[in-house]
């Protein structure tokens, strides 16, 4: 093992940028942006992940995806740690990653519109921005209304666009 | 790992990291009985979500109280292997869920209250304390605004559901004081700067709920009972069929794993 030159970092995170999430497989972990640090510990591999939401199921895959892969890649010795703070927001999905999103039929998170329990102040905000409006990932129509709050997975949101009447999810900022 | 501050109480600390993820294990728990009958099928993803949330929270405040007593018990064992008595969540989030209106109105409640809690952790001198609240403050703004917004449109809507809110918002009332009371556990905490008095979040709470409960046009009770006990592990006969429920396959088959 000592003789074999460590991979770097680089090359790994590209390993990981080749990992899907679990729940929408088009979009990779590095584009989700949860994965916060990769880093040598001596001989030890340290992977640090953070959870999108605290409840999401998908977290125990993703973290035996990332070990899986890497040991594929021939990485023995990994450490997989989870860190809560920053909490994870969707403002660091990649722009790459949104596009990703978009051609799948999920409306990208628009920055900024995250709940924040200031209801009336919110709602006026979201009301009067109308380029706030969440565009449809199908048809590039901005009439679309929310239809919950809550979607298939916690991260989304269910809308309807009022244009070409086509359900979709919308990957709602947190 | 553990930063073990000789100058804050652990018991006290233990105990009051109980209460958060009590809170959130009993209403997840609750709020998880709808899946699959809720009114309409967006509701039902909600409240899945919802419940999904406040387990998750559960197992961040549970491992952390795990940890702080440093007994080598887990979340899944403080979960499953307790008895009544020693649960520590407040009476209202084990109030039977009643008809849908009922559950809304005591989620809303229990809403106004966990963000303004959460808010007050985020500046919590215990930063893992701080950094679980951060992360579920997130979550909870929008059970807040999911919340708020159908009390809102069911105050304010039909004779029916006006009346079914109206009386959901008086039968839930008395259960509501007990989320201010502050005993020794509280001042504690709240003296070390790890959590916010629990009397000191009534102002706030009061002035949110009235705000949305006048768009509802709802009357807000003026009824001063306080029912108190679940902080202090006196609960209502619910919380032992809730526990019977959940806790049954850890109880028959010990460590089952799947």
């Amino acid at each position: 093992m000592t003789a074999i030159a460590k991979p770097s970092i680089t090359e790994i995170r590209q390993w990981l940028s080749e990992v899907p999430d679990p729940e929408i497989p088009v979009i990779s972990l590095t584009d989700l942006g949860i994965i916060r640090d990769v880093t040598w510990d001596d001989e030890t591999l340290v992977v640090t992940v953070t959870p999108t939401y605290s409840g999401c199921p998908a977290t125990s895959i993703i973290n035996l995806d990332i070990e899986a892969a890497l040991r594929q890649r021939g990485i023995d010795r990994l450490r997989l740690e989870r860190s809560l703070s920053p909490p994870w927001t969707t403002d660091w999905i990649s722009p790459e990653g949104r596009d990703k999103l978009r051609n799948y039929g999920i409306a990208p998170p628009i920055d900024g519109t995250a709940a924040d329990g200031r209801m009336r102040e919110r709602a006026r905000q979201l009301a009067d921005g109308s380029n706030l409006a969440v565009a449809c990932p199908r048809c590039g129509s901005h009439l679309t209304e929310k239809v919950s709050q809550f979607g298939s997975t916690p991260c989304k949101a269910s809308y309807r666009c009022r244009e070409c009447l086509e359900p979709f999810d919308y990957f709602k900022c947190i | 790992m553990a930063t073990l501050d000789l100058a804050v109480d652990q018991a006290a600390l233990f105990e009051c990291l109980l209460r958060l993820g009590d809170n959130t294990l009993v209403l997840g728990h609750r709020v998880s009985e709808w899946c699959g009958h809720s009114p309409v099928l967006e509701e039902d993803i909600a409240l899945a979500n919802t419940a999904l949330d406040l387990i998750g929270q559960t197992q961040l405040w549970l491992g952390l109280a795990g940890e702080v007593e440093g007994k080598g018990r887990t979340a899944d064992n403080l979960a499953y292997l307790r008895d009544a008595a020693a649960f520590r969540n407040l009476l209202l989030v084990e109030r039977p869920n009643g008809d849908f209106g009922q559950t809304l109105m005591r989620q809303f409640l229990f809403d106004a209250w966990h963000f303004e809690m959460l808010t007050a952790l985020t500046r919590s001198a215990d930063k893992r304390v701080a950094e679980i609240a951060a992360k579920a403050l997130k979550e909870v703004a929008y059970h807040l605004e999911r919340s708020s917004d159908l009390v809102i449109r069911l105050g304010d809507g039909t004779a029916e559901s006006h009346r079914r809110m109206q009386r959901a918002l008086d039968d839930l009332w008395s259960y509501t004081g007990e989320m201010f009371v502050t005993d020794d556990a509280d001042k504690a905490m709240a003296e070390a700067g790890i959590m916010p008095d629990p009397a000191s979040l009534r102002g706030p709470w009061e002035a949110r709920i009235r705000d949305v409960l006048a768009e509802a046009t709802l009357a807000v009770p003026t009824g001063t009972y306080v029912h108190k006990g679940g902080r202090k592990g006196v609960h209502t006969e619910h919380l032992g069929f809730i526990l019977a429920d959940m806790q049954f396959l850890q109880r028959a088959y010990p460590g089952a794993t799947w």
